[in-house]
C-alpha cells in the first residue's frame, strides 16, 4: 500500500465522536469544562484548516519572501506566546531578552540545520523549511518558558541570597550562578527525557506523519534523528542565551538588586 | 571612612551631614524603622542615595566600583543567608565569591573557637540555631578580613551573655586590626559599652551624635 490513504469528510467527522465522549464524561462527572473543550476544538479545527489553505498556497507559489514572512511570523507568535505563558510579571528588558534569545537561539540552529544538515535546494523550499522551522520554534518556546519562570521565580524567591553573596562581594553572575543553573538545567530536561523514550514510548508527530503519507520508516527515522538533534541544540542555545543575559535584568548598573 | 553630606533616601533617611571615621567602632542605635538599616545598606552600596552623596575615604560612593567596594567593606544583614551545605563551605563561601585565597582548616577552626562555637566543620549548616547560623556568618566575613565591617545587629539572635562576649571579642578585633566597625544595634547597652562615635536615629534624621568628630 503505497499511495496515502486519503480520509473523506465523514470519515474525518466520525473522529469528532471522542469529543462527544469527552463531553459526556465531564458532563456526568459535574466537571464545568464543557466550554473549553468546544472552544478549544473548534480552535483547532479552524486554525489547522486555515493553515491548510495558506500551506497550500505557499508550496505551490514558493519563493523566499513567503518563507522568510512565515518564519518571522512563527517568531513573533512565539514570544507573545512565552509572555502568556509564563504566569510571572515580566519587566521590559526581560520581554526584550526573551525576544533576542528566541530569535538568535532558533534561527542559528534552523540555518544550520537548512544549509549544514539538510542541504536543501532551493534553501526556501517552504515544504521543508516551514515545518522544521516550527518544530524547532515550538520546542524553544517550550524550553524558553520553562526558563523565564525558573529564573524569575528564582531570583524572586531567592533574593535574600542573591543579595547576601553581593553583601561578600560577589558579582552579579556569582550571585546568581545557582539560580541560572538551576533554570537551564529545568529548561532542557523535558527535551532531553523525550529523547529517551522515543521511538519506544512513542512515535513522534513528524515521523508518524511522515510513515502514514508514505515514506519508508528508515526515510523518517533518519529526519527524525536529525531533528531531534536540532530540536535538542535549539533549546539548549535559546535557553543559555536566555540565561545569560536574563539575570543581567534583575541588577542595575551599579551591582544592585532590583526585584 | 565616610562621609554623607545632604543624603535622601524616599522618605526614610534624610541626613544633613555626618562623618564616619575610621579606625573607630560606630554604633548606629535608634527604634525600628527610624533607617538605620537603610544607612548601613547604603554604606555598602546596596542601594543609592537619591539626593545628596556618600564619600568613601574622600571619592563619592557613585564613583566607586561596587563590587570593589563591597570586598573592602563587607555587610553582615540582621538576618543573614545560611546557604546549603557544611559550616566549612558557609564559612568559605565568602572567601569565593570575593575571589580571594581560602582560608586553611586551622584557620577555619580558630574562627569557630574565637566565635564560641562548638561546631564541627563538616556539620550541615542549615541545622544549626538561629544563634549559630549568626555566628557563621560573622565569622566569614572576619575570614575575608575587611578594610571595614558593616554589621546590622550582628548579636540579635545571641543570648545577653553570648552577645557580650562575642561583641567584645570582635570589638577587640577590630581594635588591634585598625579595621574600621559600624554596627547598627538595638542595644543602647552595646552602643556604650563599645563605641567611639555613636549615632541616634529617629525618623531618618540624625537626633544625636556623640564622641564623633566632623574631621579626619
Amino acid at each position: 500500500m503505497d499511495s496515502v490513504l486519503n480520509l473523506n469528510l465523514w470519515q474525518m467527522a466520525s473522529a469528532y465522536i471522542f469529543v462527544l465522549v469527552l463531553l459526556a464524561i465531564v458532563k456526568i462527572k459535574g466537571i464545568s469544562r464543557e466550554k473549553e473543550i468546544i472552544i478549544s476544538t473548534i480552535r483547532m479545527t479552524l486554525q489547522l484548516i486555515l493553515t491548510g489553505y495558506v500551506l497550500s498556497y505557499i508550496f505551490q507559489n514558493s519563493n523566499a519572501f513567503y518563507t522568510i514572512f512565515f518564519i518571522i511570523l512563527m517568531e513573533l507568535f512565539a514570544i507573545y506566546n512565552t509572555f502568556k505563558r509564563v504566569k510571572v510579571g515580566l519587566s521590559k528588558q526581560m520581554k526584550y531578552t526573551i525576544g533576542i534569545s528566541m530569535v538568535s537561539g532558533t534561527l542559528v540552529t534552523i540555518l544550520y540545520f537548512i544549509f549544514v544538515v539538510i542541504r536543501l535546494t532551493p534553501w526556501f523550499e517552504p515544504r521543508y523549511f516551514i515545518p522544521i522551522g516550527g518544530m524547532i520554534i515550538g520546542n524553544s518556546m517550550t524550553g524558553i518558558s520553562l526558563g523565564v519562570t525558573k529564573l524569575v521565580d528564582g531570583m524572586t524567591n531567592r533574593r535574600d541570597s542573591v543579595e547576601m553573596a553581593l553583601m561578600l562581594g560577589a558579582t552579579p553572575k556569582a550571585a546568581s550562578k545557582s539560580i541560572v543553573d538551576s533554570a537551564f538545567d529545568s529548561s532542557i530536561l523535558p527535551t532531553i527525557n523525550s529523547m529517551v523514550g522515543m521511538g519506544i514510548v512513542f512515535l513522534p508527530g513528524m515521523m508518524t506523519g511522515q510513515i502514514l503519507s508514505g515514506v519508508s520508516p528508515f526515510t523518517a527515522i533518519e529526519y527524525q534523528i536529525a531533528i531531534m538533534l536540532g530540536i535538542l541544540g535549539s533549546v539548549a542555545l535559546t535557553v543559555i542565551v536566555f540565561v545569560q543575559l536574563g539575570y543581567k535584568t534583575f541588577f542595575n548598573e551599579e551591582d544592585q538588586l532590583h526585584i | 571612612m565616610y562621609t554623607l553630606e545632604t543624603v535622601k533616601y524616599k522618605n526614610i533617611l534624610n541626613i544633613d551631614r555626618l562623618h564616619i571615621p575610621k579606625e573607630k567602632i560606630t554604633c548606629i542605635i535608634g527604634q525600628s524603622g527610624s533607617g538605620k538599616t537603610t544607612l548601613i545598606r547604603m554604606l555598602n552600596k546596596l542601594i543609592s542615595c537619591e539626593e545628596g552623596e556618600i564619600l568613601y575615604k574622600g571619592t563619592s560612593l557613585k564613583k566607586v566600583d561596587s563590587i570593589l567596594l563591597r570586598r573592602e567593606a563587607i555587610m553582615l544583614p540582621q538576618n543573614p543567608v545560611i546557604f546549603p551545605g557544611t559550616v566549612q563551605e558557609n564559612l568559605l563561601i565568602g572567601l569565593k565569591f570575593s575571589e580571594k585565597p581560602l582560608a586553611n582548616e586551622n584557620k577555619l577552626l580558630e574562627i569557630l573557637n574565637f566565635l564560641n562555637l562548638e561546631k564541627s566543620l563538616k556539620e550541615n549548616a542549615e541545622k544549626l540555631s538561629g544563634g549559630e547560623k549568626q555566628r557563621i556568618a560573622l565569622g566569614r566575613i572576619l575570614l575575608m578580613e575587611p578594610e571595614v565591617l558593616l554589621l546590622d545587629e550582628p548579636s540579635s539572635a545571641l543570648d545577653e551573655d553570648t552577645e557580650d562576649l562575642i561583641i567584645s571579642k570582635v570589638v577587640a578585633y577590630v581594635k588591634s586590626n585598625k579595621k574600621t566597625l559600624i554596627m547598627v544595634t538595638h542595644s543602647s547597652k552595646v552602643a556604650e559599652a563599645f563605641s567611639d562615635n555613636k549615632v541616634e536615629l529617629a525618623k531618618g534624621k540624625i537626633i544625636n551624635h556623640t564622641g564623633g568628630t566632623n574631621l579626619g
